[in-house]
């Protein structure tokens, strides 16, 4: 079983979901991204998803597509995200990535698969990567050793939710509204439906994912997902912070209520 | 003709999950896989389907005044060297090829049952268009073009506004058409169960390159048996401007399997493709993702996209159609960059023989045709006959092209 799976497990036996924490690589610069998701690690969050940042994020709302054209203006490369990846992956809190796709087929499918694993990666979560054009992908993947996470959305149908889930390897990422990254007043109403058709489908773990910024929400999402990620509430942590040390400071409160809001499903 | 304008033909189709080879596809978020297979059903169904093709001809004859005329523009011929017939999409109505775009995806948004169209722009000029068939078609309409665009290109987002459409400037990233275009898919992930994303060109997922090119193929079809009325045979070959590419396909399609006529692609070389300032993605690009397609693109080292430049907005895009892309690795079409002074050059002389002002994208097709006419010429031991996608009017580039001729008076 992958690390996320082992990770999975030990949660579900402690009766919480487990706290994924999104940051994209090299905001506000690699050695600033470095720090903050160690901090975020120390505070309670269980599972780091390192961003690559691209160009042109269409599943990313504002506050995630300023912090990646940050990180892109500050001159990150993919290969910086590799070092970051290595360097949190020391921290002992599994790593997995996210990124769009052509920045994978730019640096080359098996290298990427090859670097990401010898970094400590244990896999890439691919928002518009569907499994129907992942060839590339399953292989390199498999040959290195790396979990699959594709997304699936309310608005798949039975037949393509079982389809994805089945190429899936670690965990399945539930996009809990139909839209796009960013923290919302509300969680959705979806989500619980979504997840227990996933849970129809499959036995691996399902994180649910998109609009979760506070410890309420995440208690609540905890309530009938076995993972609870956020990515643009952290960011803002450090997006509205005037200097590292502050925005240092916020990552590590919000992640601590975070933390606790997963250890307080609300079933 | 154009009451059959969708009528099966024989030219190149894509695999079912709408690849050209190596090209095409879905690149995508999972989430609008349902709404692209129902378009896809919609397509599919639609372009079976008599009655539609028959309201889709009807609209494209009454509404937007095809057939173009084919004109043979002989003072213009006697400058470059070839016989010169010019494909006049300018003349239909909003002034370009688009309107059968969106005449035909605003059609299939009725038949779906969606009450809403978003669309991307760059110059405004699909956003107009799209704006127009919304208005005829009383659809909700809400048009993305970046800020930097809006500034330049206020008239557009004032006409777009005059006729019942939302303009929302977009303020991230490069703030260009690229900006809108991310915004768009935001929006229709979000929305997507009352909206059609209506795009503006034969690029993005699948179905969207192939069902572009099917509404807009009617230029190609008419303009073959436009060519055989007029010249009693096939040209030697059909010229057209690229930027995603919809208006070349256009012309192309009912060509390809016409082995003896040659397709060329003229790109937007901007400041010419070694200095890096261009928007010419299969000249200078390479091979990759984006907006949910593998085509050529222009991107760095790592696979992020790069800023295209051209003095043409609309053929300022980093990418380009797959389609084009696969026409390109087959060899059945060549692909050549246009700087912005050949393609101004040929602007001025269109203007001057033949008072026809020209959009500033069909000045790129006019300049290769300008370069191609001498070559053709020697190689085939006669004047050749060349047919040229005159897509659009030059109205909106008066700005643009007053500016760079210096010929505006100063304000005061």
């Amino acid at each position: 079983m992958s690390r996320i799976g082992v990770a999975f497990d030990k949660a579900r036996a402690d009766g919480r979901a487990l706290l994924v924490g999104c940051m994209p690589a090299g905001f506000p610069t690699v050695e600033g991204s470095i720090a903050a998701m160690t901090a975020m690690v120390e505070a309670g969050v269980d599972v780091i998803e390192v961003e690559i940042p691209y160009s042109d994020p269409v599943m990313d709302g504002p506050v995630i597509q300023k912090a990646s054209d940050i990180a892109l203006a500050g001159g990150v490369r993919t290969a910086d995200t590799m070092r970051v990846i290595e360097a949190v992956a020391a921290t002992g809190a599994p790593v997995v990535t996210m990124t769009y796709w052509n920045p994978v087929e730019r640096y080359g499918v098996d290298v990427f698969a090859r670097d990401l694993a010898s970094a400590g990666g244990t896999g890439l979560i691919t928002p518009d990567l569907i499994p129907d054009e992942a060839a590339e992908w399953l292989a390199a993947s498999d040959a290195h050793g790396l979990d699959r996470t594709f997304l699936v959305s309310p608005s798949s149908t039975d037949v393509r939710l079982a389809m994805t889930v089945q190429h899936c390897r670690g965990f399945v990422y539930a996009t809990a509204v139909m839209g796009v990254t960013g923290a919302r007043a509300q969680t959705s109403d979806a989500a619980p439906t979504l997840v227990s058709r996933v849970r129809a489908a499959t036995d691996l773990p399902v994180g649910v994912g998109l609009g979760v910024g506070t410890g309420a929400q995440a208690g609540t999402v905890a309530g009938y997902a076995d993972g609870v990620i956020v990515g643009s509430a952290l960011v803002r942590c450090v997006l509205d912070a005037t200097s590292e040390a502050e925005g240092l400071a916020a990552l590590r409160t919000l992640s601590a209520e975070l933390a606790e809001g997963v250890r307080n499903p609300v079933r | 003709m154009s009451a059959d304008a969708l009528a099966p033909v024989a030219g190149p189709q894509p695999d079912s999950a709408g690849h050209f080879g190596r090209f095409g596809g879905r690149f995508v978020p999972e989430a609008l896989v349902a709404a692209l297979d129902e378009l896809d059903g919609a397509w599919r169904t639609a372009m079976a389907d008599e009655s539609f093709r028959a309201e889709f001809g009807a609209l494209l004859r009454d509404y937007a005044g095809t057939p173009s005329l084919l004109y043979e523009a002989r003072r213009f011929s006697a400058k470059v060297g070839a016989r010169v017939l010019l494909k006049r999409e300018d003349l239909n109505h909003t002034g370009a090829h688009k309107v059968r775009n969106v005449l035909g995806q605003a059609l299939l948004t009725k038949r779906m049952g969606k009450t809403r169209v978003i669309a991307e722009t760059g110059a405004g000029q699909h956003g107009v268009a799209t704006a127009t068939a919304a208005a005829l078609f009383d659809l909700e309409c809400v048009v993305y073009m970046g800020q930097v665009d809006t500034e330049r290109q206020a008239l557009n987002v004032a006409r777009m506004r005059m006729l019942g459409a939302t303009v929302v400037p977009v303020t991230n990233g490069s703030r260009t058409l690229k900006d809108a275009m991310n915004e768009a898919m935001r929006d229709w992930v979000a929305n997507v169960d009352e909206t059609h994303y209506l795009i503006g060109t034969a690029a993005g997922p699948h179905p969207f390159p192939a069902m572009v090119r099917d509404f807009v193929r009617g230029i190609g079809d008419e303009a073959r048996q436009q060519c055989l009325d007029l010249t009693g045979g096939l040209p030697d070959a059909v010229t057209a401007c690229v930027g995603g590419g919809s208006n070349a396909l256009g012309i192309f399609h009912a060509f390809v399997p016409d082995e003896a006529v040659r397709l060329y692609g003229f790109e937007a070389g901007g400041d010419g493709v070694a200095t890096g300032r261009h928007a010419a993605s299969i000249t200078g690009g390479s091979a990759g993702v984006l907006h949910g397609t593998r085509t050529y693109v222009l991107q760095d080292a790592d696979g992020q996209t790069l800023e295209s430049h051209s003095i043409s907005a609309g053929l300022d895009y980093p990418g380009v159609g797959p389609e084009h892309a696969w026409l390109h690795d087959s060899g059945r079409a060549t692909y050549l960059p246009v700087t912005d002074d050949e393609a101004m050059a040929a602007f001025e002389l269109l203007c001057r023989t033949e008072g026809i002002i020209p959009a500033i994208e069909s000045a790129h097709a006019l300049a290769g045709t300008v370069a191609l006419a001498p070559k053709l010429a020697a190689e085939l031991g006669r004047e050749p006959t060349i047919v040229v996608n005159l897509s659009g009017r030059g109205d909106k580039d008066v700005h643009t092209a007053g500016d760079y001729f210096g010929i505006l008076d100063k304000e005061r």
